[in-house]
């Protein structure tokens, strides 16, 4: 039986290694210690921000490569997104390494959604070698949405840090000593009517919640299944919503719950509610949980990727703010 | 006369209180809370109160935005006396013209000197 947007993966497709790159900010991040590579220029030694921001999804994209002894013309798919105009430098990556290519947006939810994309074409048997993954840069993505960085505008508690980040992941068949993937949920577009664009964690938390019990429900699962379950960029605002909301779904011991946007910067307040932006979460799944659970200290992961999806011209007319959030439950045996 | 300064202080803080709440407590965003200020300046000229306000607080009404708006209303007025109702159009500018003339002019200029960064 097909349970709606629940997936239970054949195979168990796997994980071999995963690529981390981040700016300079991002030394700060209690996580730095296991990114692979940390530019000392937010640019990345490019001239313009979205060029630099190409360059970390490439970089990271070569390392999780180079970790399997692979170039890009072993890959046989790239699966990327951004949050930039058209996802140019998730494009200009692609063009870079030449590996047939599929731009995701799912917003800041794209670290899962591509994951998930990988695994379904690797669970297919049309997939030896997918690099998945996403990316933010500060600078670009504040342009986007919110203001240029030039204009320093003023932000409430509420609001959060884009992170300069990206996070890939080599995909491949199954294979023993590396974390699978098992299951997955395919999150639905939930939109509560908020239009603050400096308040995305409030608006993303009921997405997570709806994905959260969708999958609990669809693999029979409970929270208490899990070592850890790390939503994306909540940050303290949406991690507290999405608290209660799972109280309210009687789901009382959250203990293990952990959101990746919260304790990106630690506990610097002058990153406001935490970190955001579509590397955030590619980040940290790629580093701290990757790499937790390696060494075996966690052995069942769930991730709720979230993301907003707005553009700045649906904000201008005074729409609301669509959000959605895909899940992936990661293995380690 | 040092009195001037303490009143110049204190009433210019008091209009970028005014933006603060306008900010923090009615959630409006940075352009409705500048074109609030900018029009509140203009209506006051246009009832004559923003020049008396100019000779009790100095630069304390002068500096913050609400001034931009007072001299668009100001230049206005000016020139429709002169021209009549094509001063309205003519004068709108007159007063401000040297504000927006800098503003382009240093923006342009800090754009060769400097390159923004994302640092918090």
């Amino acid at each position: 039986m097909v349970t709606r947007g629940v997936i239970q993966f054949k195979t168990a497709p796997s994980i071999a290694s995963t690529g981390v790159t981040a700016g300079p900010l991002e030394r700060k991040s209690p996580f730095s210690e296991s990114f692979d590579k940390i530019y000392d220029d937010e640019r990345c030694g490019q001239d313009t921000n979205e060029h630099g921001h190409a360059k970390l999804m490439e970089d990271a994209s070569m390392i999780a490569l180079s970790k399997v002894n692979a170039i890009p013309e072993d890959a046989d798919f790239l699966l990327t997104g951004d949050l930039v105009n058209q996802m140019t430098p998730s494009n200009f990556c692609a063009t870079t390494l030449g590996i047939p290519y599929i731009g995701l947006f799912s917003a800041c939810a794209t670290s899962v959604s591509s994951l998930l994309t990988a695994a379904i074409l690797t669970d297919a048997g049309i997939s030896e070698l997918a690099i998945a993954g996403s990316s933010s840069q500060h600078n670009a993505i504040e342009r986007q949405f919110r203001y240029p960085i030039e204009y320093g505008v003023q932000k409430g508690d509420s609001a959060q840090w884009t992170v300069t980040a990206a996070g890939a992941a080599a995909v491949t068949p199954h294979s023993e000593g590396v974390p699978s993937i098992e299951r997955g949920t395919i999150g639905k577009a939930i939109d509560m009517g908020l239009t603050d664009p400096l308040n995305m964690g409030a608006a993303m938390a009921p997405a997570a919640a709806d994905t959260l019990f969708r999958h609990l429900e669809g693999h029979g699962a409970s929270v208490e299944d899990y070592d850890v379950i790390m939503t994306g960029d909540l940050g303290k605002t949406g991690y507290e919503i999405l608290k209660r909301l799972a109280d309210l779904q009687g789901i009382r011991n959250t203990d293990n719950f952990r959101d990746a946007g919260m304790e990106f910067y630690g506990k610097d307040t002058k990153f406001f509610a935490g970190a955001s932006g579509a590397g955030c979460s590619a980040a940290v799944y790629f580093s701290e949980i990757y790499n937790k659970m390696l060494s075996r200290q966690y052995k069942r992961v769930l991730l709720i990727a979230t993301g907003a999806l707005l553009s700045p011209m649906s904000y201008q007319q005074g729409d609301t703010i669509p959000c959605t959030a895909h899940a992936i439950e990661l293995t380690m045996k | 006369m040092f009195s001037i300064y303490i009143t110049a202080f204190i009433v210019g803080g008091l209009i970028c209180v005014i933006g603060q709440l306008l900010f923090d407590v009615a959630k409006l965003t940075p352009a409705h809370t500048l074109c609030i200020l900018v029009v509140a300046g203009s209506i006051l000229d246009g009832f004559g109160l923003y020049e008396p306000f100019i000779d009790f607080a100095g630069a304390g009404a002068t500096i913050p935005i609400t001034s931009f708006g007072n001299s668009l209303t100001h230049g206005a007025l000016a020139e429709a006396e002169k021209h009549g109702i094509i001063g309205v159009l003519t004068g709108m500018f007159e007063v401000t013209s040297s504000g927006i003339t800098s503003a382009i002019l240093f923006g342009f200029i800090a754009s060769f000197l400097f390159r923004s960064k994302g640092k918090a």
